[in-house]
């Protein structure tokens, strides 16, 4: 940056001594009579200035960038402990939500065991129920048929006796006509 | 048509204030700028509110602030901040100034090499005060390095302390070398337009264009220069205060 003013000093020289004429005086930074006053106002402002500067404009300006900086750690802090809130109630959330599942499982599983248990039992009993009257019925069967073979036995034995008497005249024997149609019932 | 490219930087005493010894002690245009600076600088801090939200104002305050802070914690540590009110001052007061300056028919207080020595040297006493006060004799272990062969150490010594004494001087004529060669040129070129106007009548209005577009080129780096000359200085104060505050390295 130095080089290129330097650079541009060299026409300016030339253009100041050509103007010579009009300006009449030295150069002014170097004219020692102004010195005094630039250094008293020159002290006086920059010990203002210095002032000013130390005592009210950079703790107010300080202040408010630390204020700043501040509330958005505030901010930062609460939005993290808000998020923290959410996720834990997301996880119990989740966590109710699996045991809830895990037990509604556990009473389907229950009753349907149950509702199985209680059929079975139900066809079990009602399985004997019916082997039970079909024993009942088979021994009925039997009953009856015996009844009405002791009846055809005894009708039979009737009808022997009155178709003996029939042809021959005479009353048989009952013991015999029985005896006789047991041996005819028998082959 | 002549061009006074010196005239911008003559001092025009406003009113007579008294006299120390034989010198006059006059209240001219160059303390009627410093007034200047003061004030846009006591007006952007002060009156630019304290929202949560900045506006533009705030904005700028704080902006200022922030760079101000942060090239001091980068250059001379968190220690450094014990100089941020003498360090804020010196940037605002040089870059505001020296922006004013810009505007044409104002003046630049830091184009007379008196005004910028006087700030190089509060500088530069500044550290060796602060740099005694704070370290006693061990300040001056600045102008020893370390792992210097002992047969060349008086030289580097001699260069150390050479230096160190010419700081004020590189430090002070920099500022001013750049803000007077900047607005001599400026003058020069801008100068060109109006000359060639006057002169050449119609040609010359075609002929001002090249000088008039090197003169928009050299406003736009002079603003530049302006910033960065104060940025400059700032940074130059914070690395010397930073060898009064680590004298160890």
């Amino acid at each position: 940056m130095a080089e290129s003013h330097g650079g541009a000093k060299n026409p300016a020289a030339g253009a100041h001594t050509e103007a010579e004429g009009g300006h009449g005086g030295g150069f002014p930074p170097f004219e020692s009579s102004t010195y005094a006053s630039q250094l008293v106002w020159l002290a006086i402002f920059f010990v203002a200035l210095y002032v000013i500067v130390s005592k009210l404009a950079l703790p107010k300006v300080g202040g408010a960038i630390e204020a700043r900086q501040n509330k958005i750690e505030g901010d930062l802090a609460e939005a993290q402990t808000l998020k923290d809130q959410s996720e834990a109630a997301l996880k119990a959330y989740e966590g109710e939500l699996a045991s809830a599942r895990s037990r509604a499982q556990a009473i389907g599983n229950e009753s349907r065991d149950k509702a199985n248990a209680q059929a079975e039992a139900e066809r079990k009993a009602l399985e004997e129920q019916l082997a039970a009257k079909l024993a009942e019925a088979e021994k009925t069967i039997a009953s009856t048929r015996a009844t009405a073979m002791s009846n055809v036995r005894g009708i039979a034995a009737d009808a022997a006796g009155t178709i003996v008497q029939q042809l021959t005249g005479v009353v048989p024997d009952a013991a015999s006509v029985n005896a006789a149609v047991d041996a005819s019932l028998k082959g | 048509m002549k061009i006074d490219p010196i005239h911008q930087f003559n001092i025009e005493p406003l009113f007579t204030i008294g006299h120390i010894g034989n010198q006059t002690i006059a209240f001219t245009n160059s303390s009627l700028y410093m007034l200047v600076a003061v004030a846009i600088i006591s007006l952007l801090m002060l009156a630019s509110g304290t929202q949560l939200v900045p506006g533009r104002l705030q904005s700028v305050a704080e902006i200022s602030y922030e760079f101000v802070a942060s090239t001091i914690r980068s250059t001379a540590g968190s220690e450094g901040m014990k100089f941020f009110p003498l360090i804020f001052s010196l940037f605002m007061f040089i870059c505001v100034s020296n922006l004013v300056g810009i505007i044409p028919y104002t003046f630049t207080i830091s184009s007379h090499l008196i005004v910028t020595a006087a700030l190089a040297l509060l500088v530069f006493f500044t550290v060796l005060i602060y740099g005694v006060a704070k370290n006693g004799l061990k300040f001056f272990s600045i102008f020893v390095p370390h792992g210097v062969p002992g047969y060349i150490l008086p030289l580097v010594m001699f260069i150390e302390i050479l230096s160190f004494f010419l700081r004020p001087v590189s430090h002070s004529v920099r500022l001013f070398a750049n803000m007077l060669a900047g607005h001599i040129a400026l003058k020069v070129f801008a100068g060109f337009v109006a000359m060639l106007g006057f002169s050449l009548g119609a040609l010359g209005w075609f002929g001002g264009v090249l000088p008039l577009a090197l003169t928009v080129a050299l406003y736009a780096l002079e603003i530049l220069v302006a910033f960065l000359q104060a940025y400059v200085f700032a940074i130059l104060t914070c690395i010397y205060l930073n060898d009064a505050i680590h004298p160890g390295h």
